[in-house]
């Protein structure tokens, strides 16, 4: 049997697993589902820039970091409570992505992917640099307080869990909106050929803007969560490696929703599974990166065919010629 | 102005390493359009492999000082395209007509099994490098005391990049990587076995870069198991900044983004040295959206 016809019950069999996850593993695999959780959505957000709109883009930890650093000092210099921070995280990330990306917009593939690792390192190096006197260096900042929800705090590694899930099924479903909608379909036409695209009157520069800008709010959204969740934050956490990560888990999905979930499921988890080789294990997940995207080098699961009611169309098209026709004879 | 001149010719020794290791990645992306990020870890592997030969082996009591430093060369860049070659044959042939990015995947994985591999072989600490081969002279040049040692690297890599350059342009061989670069299926046509050019590229690139890694090892005498990953990740930035795919643009993009980085760390400040080089590329890429040297390509409808 194919992946691709068993993607419905897959879905929610996922799903379900998901919700009851929390009651059947241990403290410590609570807390690798909750950074499963975490990059699920950097992965989504992602997604969106790289699957759909198919932009070189290598330099998502960037946007992680600025939401996240925007939580931290607001909640810790202002006081701000977490999770009111979160919109303005996302928005600190979005701009700062329309600032970086309207310059380079235009660059061509792998020139684009080597700008956006630049930016993930000079936004590092920034960071441990200490930019005015607000990052704390390369010590980060600490003493982040906990979220809380209508006067609910949120504190334990289940709390979390189901805070950072509920917020990988909305994204699911706003992405899953997203992608069958007008905005949807340009991003894909842009992926498949941008030149057609353009001729076709689809405006390439601001489509693309607009996918950097809205993958680079979730990340921001996402840094709130990881900020809350750690209560501390380094610029180490933010390297060049972690976008190479998320960057993976989205070629490694194939573009799907679906696919990003499992893939994630893949690239954190398998490490923390081979755990007990303990020096070995980064070895075998190399090793297990190259098998797998020679296993299937299209991705996992790659997104469905788009399909239209043309059916209809033919029926009212067909109607349309006997009516034709009939009046003919009839002449 | 004695201060400029020493990081000029510091970031000319810099940079020389530099493009020696942009040209395995120019080289492989002028022919198969993939960035093979485990490029850098191959230039680690040619770091260690110096660093055995030289101490296990007792070279030096066999050939004496300038014969060993030759002989090691020789080896390392040899068996670095010997690893060059297998991962071709192993991580990037099956995904020759997958999609793009899939492949970049396959070579970030072997970045991380290489890097790892030379982890749990050595270990994961610091090793010097043997200072017996370092060359402990220096010259008086326009007034200024250089360490003969960077002399040396300087040297040594414009030598290499001469003899690939001449060997690119005026041989047989050099004519067909040429051609495959720019139409692999008119090359096939010719009469050019594909194959084979891809695979002596992953020869000759990986050769560069492991001889590369032994200049790091000499020059500053200390490596480390995560070397190739800043190593790489500058050689590739040199590449792009050179225009990618093409073979003096990555020569002349090593060269700059090492004086840059010099001077950067020189005048400006050490913390601040990746930053400002990757500022700079980003600027030239604003100005010239191909690189310096690159050409801007016809987009075919």
């Amino acid at each position: 049997m194919k992946l691709q016809d068993i993607r419905t019950p897959m879905g929610f069999g996922l799903a379900f697993l998901l919700l009851v996850l929390p009651f059947l593993c241990n403290a410590y695999w609570l807390d690798v589902c909750v950074s499963i959780g975490l990059y699920a959505l950097l992965a989504l957000s992602l997604n969106v820039i790289l699957g759909q709109a198919g932009i070189f883009h290598m330099g998502h930890a960037a946007f992680f970091a600025v939401g996240a650093y925007t939580t931290s000092i607001l909640n810790t210099l202002y006081h701000w409570p977490v999770l009111w921070t979160m919109p303005l995280a996302g928005c600190a990330a979005a701009f700062f992505a329309l600032a970086v990306a309207r310059p380079i917009i235009h660059l061509r593939g792998d020139y684009l992917l080597i700008v956006t690792i630049g930016i993930v390192e000079i936004v590092r190096i920034a960071l441990l640099n200490d930019v005015g006197g607000l990052t704390g260096g390369s010590n980060g900042i600490f003493g982040i307080s906990r979220p809380t929800f209508f006067g609910f705090r949120i504190s334990k590694g289940i709390q979390f869990y189901y805070l950072v899930w509920c917020m990988v099924g909305v994204s699911l479903l706003l992405f899953h909106c997203l992608w069958h909608s007008r905005f949807g379909r340009a991003l894909n036409y842009i992926k498949e050929d941008d030149i057609a695209a353009e001729g076709c009157g689809v405006n390439v520069t601001h489509y693309k803007l607009a996918a950097f800008v809205l993958g680079a709010f979730w990340a921001g959204m996402a840094g709130t969560v990881y900020a809350a969740k750690m209560t501390t934050i380094a610029p180490e956490s933010f390297n060049f490696m972690e976008s190479v990560i998320i960057f993976a888990v989205v070629i490694l999905s194939g573009g799907s929703q679906l696919g990003v979930l499992i893939s994630t499921f893949l690239f954190i988890g398998l490490p923390e599974l081979l755990r007990e080789f303990s020096n070995a294990r980064m070895l075998i997940f190399g090793f297990a990166m190259m098998a797998m995207m020679i296993w299937r080098p299209q991705g996992l699961l790659p997104p469905r065919r788009r399909r239209y009611q043309a059916g209809a169309l033919l029926d009212r098209s067909s109607c349309a010629a006997r009516e034709s026709v009939r009046g003919g004879s009839a002449v | 102005m004695e201060q400029f001149l020493q990081q000029l010719l510091n970031g000319l020794a810099v940079g020389g390493i530099y493009a020696l290791v942009a040209l395995g990645y120019t080289m492989v992306y002028g022919v198969m359009k993939l960035i093979n990020f485990a490029h850098g870890d191959i230039f680690t592997i040619g770091a260690y492999l110096g660093l055995t030969l030289l101490v296990s082996c007792n070279i030096a009591g066999m050939l004496g000082p300038v014969g060993a430093l030759l002989a090691v060369f020789v080896m390392v860049a040899l068996l670095t395209a010997l690893v060059g070659y297998l991962l071709e044959r192993v991580a990037y042939r099956p995904l020759r007509n997958a999609g793009r990015l899939s492949a970049v995947v396959s070579a970030l994985g072997a970045s991380i099994f290489f890097q790892n591999a030379v982890m749990l072989i050595y270990g994961a600490r610091f090793y010097v490098y043997p200072d017996f081969l370092r060359p402990d002279f220096t010259v008086h040049l326009l007034g200024l005391n250089v360490p003969g040692v960077r002399l040396l690297v300087i040297g040594a890599t414009v030598a290499l990049m001469l003899a690939l350059s001449a060997f690119i342009q005026r041989t047989r061989t050099g004519a067909a990587i040429r051609a495959v670069a720019i139409d692999p299926g008119a090359a096939q046509l010719m009469g050019i076995n594909v194959d084979r050019v891809i695979s002596l590229v992953f020869l000759i690139g990986p050769g560069l870069g492991g001889a590369a890694g032994l200049m790091v090892g000499i020059y500053y005498g200390q490596i480390d198991f995560t070397m190739g990953w800043s190593y790489g990740l500058k050689a590739f930035t040199a590449a792009i900044l050179g225009g990618i795919g093409n073979i003096p643009g990555a020569m002349l993009g090593g060269l700059l983004l090492g004086v840059i980085e010099a001077l950067a760390a020189g005048y400006v400040a050490m913390a601040w040295k990746d930053a400002i080089a990757f500022m700079v590329l980003i600027l030239i890429l604003i100005i010239r959206p191909t690189g310096i040297l690159g050409e801007r390509t016809a987009e075919k409808l």
